[in-house]
């Protein structure tokens, strides 16, 4: 169990990564096609989840957190990158949302929208056929 | 889990629940279990316990005619509420309030860039507006400023700033509530205020002189209780020409007395920026989640090692025993000099102080140049620091879920930091925590007058053995840290009331005089209840 770190100086270690949050995607629009949900769900992951979970790479570090979390959990069984992943359904990605899992927190719908989360759930199960 | 404010009955709560409703529309009140989750704080050491401080309500208003409403309904039920801008306050809340059963009034919808200026360098934001809005917003329009941002870029300018949050770049911009100009606040009876300047209708300084004439009482929202804050302005730099960081070494323990000198000498005569201190010798000593350096250990075992010892075991090791990386933002050849000048500084000061890791770029930042910089010391947001709590290599199969700061405002001297180690150990061993320690502190630097130094504690949702152990560790640090003179300069709602205890200066007066303000203005104890340390005159009772 760990339980402590030292704080100070911390900052110097680390390290840049390349991601943007892309603009602020607004919400999809009413009676959108399933094609066009999608699209809006990957504008909404790139603002909301990119940060994270994207492919951003830094001098040390060859992940941001949430990617960099799951090449450790997964281990290279499946993609650390969800963008990548062919094994997710909305429902899952709903559930990690709203309830959070380890270093990352839960995400009320004032912040990100039932729409949104929706759509991204959408973008996110794609590949899942 | 239904919970209820102090004091409120479910019948009063539910009579507030059905005018906030009506006020802002149902789909922005929520009550149910699901929706509350997501204002339980994922980051709470008191997670899970019957302390933890989770709401009984939440309300999201739009605009700030909606948040005088909410306000009126919640004075004239007595309902306390808390209010939150993006919630993401992490380490010291996040969207939780102060006291359980607390309804959260979430600011998030109030998301408006209203003016960013680059003439005279500001922007006007309201508080749902998060880092990565402000620079996208700029981005877009090509506007020639610099934003100072904390760590995770989600975060929101004026929340940050009214829990005293720090950045990153420039020391005039790094304290975000001393580079704020400009609050409209909502108080408790429903009245819109507006400070400084903005006390007068068509003033055109709003953002640009904080005081207006006469007493400043924009000192009474940061970390205050006393109104809801809908608006805020905040100065910005203008985009600098160039930057260049360069590292320089210490070779000695003592050494670190010139180095800082020499450091506030430079940074307060604005020659640099943020300066970023580490230690060669304490990364050799205590490497990160690795075993301790067995040396380390034997300079450890008989008390507090002298001077003398610690030299000889850096020597042993034959690394440097401090380093400061020195940034500097400016016109290219200002910044070479400036450079230059530091190192003759260095030089000059202490013995044998070495420098490399050059660094130039121009600003702002090439994109094919983003990857080699600190995006935080570029202005840019990120969440790149939740590596601190994500599964990596570093932190194995059981990362932590979550960290608590406790950090304390420590004078800016090499003495300090050279007493600071042994403070730690003292708060560790009260509490019978026996890890290893280095006698080497080096200081978080975010405030420009201050060193905030002090280490953070891990959090887990699922162990609350850990969270209660490492609550213990917490509180022991925070009464050490006291007897020394230090205290944090902010924290999450577990220990706020302890830490506030510390200021006893004549009886307290300070507090005092906060509870004289906070009766005037609040009588009802509507707003934040708790919020460090200032609890309205019905709950005073309850106070720990």
């Amino acid at each position: 169990m760990k339980t402590l770190i030292g704080l100070a100086g911390l900052g110097a270690t680390l390290l840049a990564a390349s991601a943007f949050a892309a603009p602020n995607p607004g919400q999809p629009p009413a009676g959108a096609s399933p094609q066009a949900i999608q699209e809006h769900g990957n504008r909404a992951f790139q603002y909301y989840c990119a940060p994270c979970h994207g492919p951003g790479k830094g001098n040390n570090r060859p992940y941001l957190p949430g990617t960099d979390a799951l090449n450790v959990k997964y281990k290279g069984e499946r993609p650390a990158l969800l963008e990548e992943r062919t094994d997710l359904t909305a429902d899952f990605v709903r559930f990690m949302v709203r309830n959070g899992i380890e270093g990352m927190p839960s995400f009320r719908k004032v912040e990100l929208s039932d729409a949104n989360l929706d759509a991204i759930g959408a973008y996110l199960a794609r590949n899942n056929k | 889990m239904a919970v209820l404010p102090p004091g409120v009955s479910q019948r009063t709560l539910d009579a507030a629940l059905a005018e906030w409703r009506s006020a802002i529309g149902s789909e922005w009140v929520f009550t149910s279990d699901e929706d509350i989750y997501g204002y339980r704080d994922s980051y709470s050491i008191l997670w899970g316990t019957d302390e933890e401080r989770i709401p009984s309500a939440a309300l999201a208003p739009a605009s700030v005619e909606q948040v005088q409403q909410a306000v009126r309904i919640a004075n004239k039920h007595k309902v306390p509420i808390y209010p939150v801008s993006t919630g993401r306050n992490l380490s010291y809340g996040g969207p939780s309030p102060n006291v359980r059963g607390t309804v959260v009034l979430d600011l998030k919808r109030m998301n408006r860039i209203l003016k960013v200026d680059d003439t005279r360098n500001f922007c006007l934001v309201e508080p749902g507006v998060t880092y990565f809005d402000l620079y996208n917003y700029i981005q877009e329009r090509g506007l020639k400023v610099m934003i100072d941002l904390p760590d995770p870029g989600w975060g929101s300018p004026v929340g940050n700033s009214l829990d005293h949050g720090v950045g990153y770049t420039w020391g005039p911009f790094r304290d975000h509530f001393v580079s704020h100009c400009a609050m409209e606040v909502v108080l408790p009876n429903g009245e819109l205020l507006r400070t400084g300047m903005g006390g007068m209708s068509n003033a055109d300084t709003w953002q640009d002189y904080k005081y207006g004439t006469g007493p400043s009482t924009d000192g009474l929202f940061g970390q205050g209780n006393f109104g809801v804050v809908t608006k805020m302005g905040f100065w910005m730099m203008p985009m600098p020409e160039a930057y260049l960081r360069g590292m320089v070494y210490a070779p000695k323990f003592a050494d670190v007395i010139a180095l800082v000198k020499t450091v506030n000498f430079l940074e307060d005569q604005g020659i640099i920026g943020m300066p970023n201190y580490g230690s060669p010798a304490r990364t050799a000593a205590l490497p990160f989640n690795k075993p301790a350096d067995p040396d380390l250990l034997a300079l450890m075992a008989n008390g507090y090692p002298s001077v003398e010892q610690v030299d000889a075991y850096v020597a042993k090791k034959g690394v440097p025993a401090w380093s400061v990386q020195l940034q500097f933002y400016g016109p290219r050849k200002t910044v070479e000099a400036n450079w230059e000048y530091a190192q003759a500084k260095m030089r000059e000061a202490i013995p044998g102080a070495t420098f490399d890791g050059v660094y130039r770029t121009d600003l702002p930042v090439p994109k094919e140049r983003l990857d080699e910089v600190v995006l935080r010391h570029m202005g840019i947001p990120a969440l790149e620091i939740f590596n601190i709590v994500s599964r990596n290599e570093s932190h194995g199969e059981n990362p932590p879920d979550g960290h608590n700061n406790c950090v304390a405002i420590v004078p800016r001297t090499g003495e300090s930091l050279m007493t600071f180690s042994k403070a730690v150990i003292e708060g560790m061993r009260a509490v019978g925590d026996m890890r290893p320690w280095s006698p080497f502190t080096t200081p978080a630097t975010w405030h420009p007058r201050t060193f905030l130094c002090g280490p953070s504690v891990f959090t887990q949702r699922n162990d609350p053995e850990s969270n209660a152990r490492n609550k213990r560790l917490y509180e022991s640090l925070v009464d050490t840290y006291a007897k020394y003179g230090w205290v944090d300069y902010r924290c999450t709602h577990a220990f706020q009331d302890r830490v506030v205890s510390k200021y006893d200066f004549n009886n307290h007066a300070l507090m005092r005089f906060h509870e004289l303000l906070k009766d005037a203005v609040d009588p009802n104890g509507i707003i934040s209840p708790g919020r460090y340390g200032i609890y309205p005159r019905s709950m005073r009772r309850t106070r720990a």
